[in-house]
């Protein structure tokens, strides 16, 4: 067969580099992030973009290496944060973030690998991922922007979806129970588990702080607003107003049960760090189950 | 030499044994795999082997997250390997386009058994032919070798890692039950003799350097995580940078230079291995096992005076177009006769590269077991008259 592709008659390649720069540093934090990269595709009043900043001010504050920091994110709306940081950052496919992690992570342990993604890419499709990477207790930090609908395929229901909730797919109201994410992850191995509101940075940066320097899963639930799709549909306002309704709904607890942490559509909201125990990583016990005793020295059978 | 990742000797093993061993001679330092007949023992060779080398050996909880494993293990730097069949492998297709689409070397062992569905489990097929080539969506170019002895399996795994560097792609070593499971003698060479190649890394500087710049093969070098190139690697389309970009230029630009660096270097990364091709008038194609049985139909049949030939496919893909075509156009080459154990897969590759010059007829075998010579000669007979 003879191949004639259709050249499209596309402008040189270095056009992309014109203007990278433009405007890139005028914030202090800016450093933290990819030259051209801003404005990012989130829509105003989104909660997506005040974790990015949680995320960078963590980087700050907690000093981290950016040579080391790997971040991975699924796909969705903010599935698109791995993007604009300037670190290593892999956007892969929908559900997967946590097994590529797992790998990052397993082939070079020197990395410090977080997973930023969205409820839907991390509890549906991913779910499954998402608690054997906490019973293994791969040493990885999952960040989760839960805006309890899926963003970027226009606000369809999902695990998160509290019941009644309006959806584009749940036209009549959610029938369906939502996962509790906190509970998820203690059940399912996690050794730190906090949930905070978009409101709450402070709290998030420092939860994230804590999150990528402890060995272990870590899992930071963030709840963050999605004014377009699930706040509209739901008749809660702004991103504005839903920031004030986390503020009049937040409980922040220690003492609660992760069992008694379930979101509804309305009402109260605890937030807190739920879990913060020790436990040996998937390396450190692969390191003395599998590799120590590949390389043990062979017992003579006389003694 | 002999090292612990290299067991240089004459060994007694079977086809998935010996495709670990190749994967260890070859450098691999990640496995994530799930277990699946007729491929467990690739895995379970790997759980020994590796981490008598420090690698990495980890049971996923599907195939899907093994996939998406041992591409973040290769942006690490491992060099990284799953094993699977069928089922397994219609799983992992999203992953492989992601693979192919960040550039991220990596194998894919699958040895195939009969289909579809659960089908045969622990019986051969060799059925998964063109989703290896056309499985994941989108297009792209695959790599797919296919041995058809326990030796073999040791050195095209070995070849597979090597390709997948050199072309930043996913390599499917696409095997078989009757391979996977036979045993028989494979000789290890000496560490020294075995050739590995490893992916081109960025010669510039972080602040220079272009993840996905245009380089004269095709083939940029590839930045590893954590040496401090902070790269963005996405599967959506991207330009130059790695940065999204979903318009009509970024994914001409993208999408050509794909499938180009494949295209363009078929005649270095097709493999066959040819007989009586000087005289046939009849020409047997096929591959893996297929091809043991296909060897004794050729030797049988010249010794009745046929005057037959045989192309063995160990690259099934790219497919060896140019060959075929050239051979069709030969006034005495009248009809392929191409044997597999499908209802028909490459027979079609054939045909359409015979364009109508010889005739192609397939020898199709539904699986479950291997079809043997005499049946395949009947086949090979009756094209004969
Ligand atoms: C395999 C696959 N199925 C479906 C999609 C379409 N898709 C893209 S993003 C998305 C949902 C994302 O929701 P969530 O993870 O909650 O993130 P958000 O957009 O709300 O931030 C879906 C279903 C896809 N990209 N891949
Ligand atoms: S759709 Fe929702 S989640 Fe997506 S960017 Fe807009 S507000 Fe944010």
């Amino acid at each position: 067969m003879k191949i004639r592709f259709i050249d499209a008659e596309a402008p040189p390649a270095s056009r992309i580099f014109e203007n990278l720069a433009a405007g890139h540093g005028d914030h202090p934090l800016d450093r933290y992030l990819k030259k051209g990269r801003i404005p990012h595709i989130w829509c105003s009043g989104c909660g997506n973009g005040i974790l990015l900043a949680a995320f960078v001010k963590a980087m700050e504050k907690g000093n981290f290496d950016t040579k080391k920091t790997v971040v991975v994110s699924g796909i969705g709306c903010i599935g698109r944060a791995a993007g604009y940081l300037d670190l290593d950052t892999y956007h892969t496919t929908h559900g997967r973030a946590i097994p590529f992690a797992t790998g990052l992570k397993l082939a070079n342990p020197k990395l410090n690998v977080v997973v930023i993604s969205g409820d839907g890419d991390l509890f549906a499709i991913g779910g499954n991922h998402f608690i054997h990477a906490a019973r293994r207790n791969v040493d990885i930090t999952v960040i989760c922007s839960n805006n309890f609908n899926y963003g970027m395929t226009g606000g369809q229901g999902g695990p998160t979806t509290p019941l009644e909730s309006k959806t584009t797919t749940t036209p009549y109201g959610c029938s369906e129970h939502p996962f509790n994410l906190v509970y998820l992850a203690k059940a399912s191995g996690a050794v730190y588990v906090a949930r905070w509101t978009a409101l709450h940075t402070h709290e998030l940066r420092d939860s994230i702080i804590h999150s990528v320097n402890k060995p272990g899963f870590c899992f930071v639930e963030a709840i963050t607003p999605c004014p377009t799709a699930h706040g509209r549909r739901n008749k809660l306002g702004d991103g504005l107003s839903m920031m004030k309704s986390y503020r009049d709904n937040s409980v922040l607890t220690t003492e609660l049960d992760p069992e008694e942490t379930a979101i509804g559509l309305k009402g109260k909201i605890a937030v807190g760090e739920f879990v913060d125990i020790d436990k040996p990583t998937f390396m450190d016990m692969y390191d003395e189950c599998a590799i120590c005793r590949a390389n043990a020295p062979k017992k003579s059978k006389k003694s | 030499m002999s090292s612990k990742a290299v067991r240089t000797g004459a060994h007694f093993m079977s086809g998935d044994e010996a495709c670990a061993e190749g994967g260890m001679a070859a450098g691999c330092s990640f496995f994530a795999g799930y277990p699946i007949t007729p491929a467990t023992e690739v895995a379970e060779r790997m759980s020994i082997r590796l981490p008598q080398v420090g690698g990495v050996y980890i049971q996923m909880e599907d195939e899907i997250a093994s996939m998406a494993a041992i591409i973040g293990a290769s942006c690490a730097g491992a060099k990284a390997m799953t094993s699977t069949s069928g089922p397994g492998f219609s799983l992992m297709m999203e992953n492989i386009g992601l693979a192919a689409m960040l550039e991220v070397p990596c194998v894919v062992v699958n040895i195939q058994r009969g289909g579809p569905s659960t089908g045969l489990p622990t019986l051969v097929g060799q059925q998964d032919v063109m989703q290896c080539r056309w499985g994941s969506h989108g297009d792209y170019e695959v790599i797919a070798l296919s041995p058809d002895s326990p030796q073999e399996a040791f050195e095209l795994t070995i070849e597979a890692f090597n390709l997948s560097e050199k072309y930043r792609t996913p390599v499917v070593l696409l095997s078989d039950e009757v391979v996977g499971h036979m045993t028989e003698k494979v000789i290890i060479p000496d560490s020294k003799k075995i050739k590995t190649v490893s992916r081109k890394l960025p010669k510039k500087k972080p602040e220079n350097f272009i993840p996905y710049a245009h380089e004269e093969d095709d083939v940029p070098p590839m930045a590893i995580a954590g040496e401090g190139y902070h790269v963005h690697a996405t599967g959506l389309t991207h330009d130059e940078l790695g940065y999204p970009a979903i318009n009509a230029d970024a994914q001409e630009r993208l999408v050509q230079r794909l499938i180009r660096k494949i295209r363009n270097h078929v005649e270095e990364i097709i493999r066959t291995e040819d007989a009586f091709l000087d005289d046939a008038e009849i020409i047997l194609v096929s591959y893996g096992c297929s091809a043991r049985a296909a060897r004794e139909v050729v030797e049988t049949a010249r010794a009745d005076g046929m005057k037959i030939g045989m192309i063995r496919l160990i690259t099934v893909w790219p497919f060896c177009e140019r060959k075929i075509s050239e051979l069709a156009a030969l006034e005495r080459v009248k009809k392929f006769v191409v044997c597999e154990i499908n209802a028909g897969q490459i027979a079609y590759e054939v045909e359409r590269c015979a364009g109508g010059k010889a005739e192609t007829i397939l020898a199709g075998f539904m699986g479950g077991r291997i079809f043997t010579p005499e049946e395949l000669y009947r086949v090979v007979r009756e094209a004969a008259e």
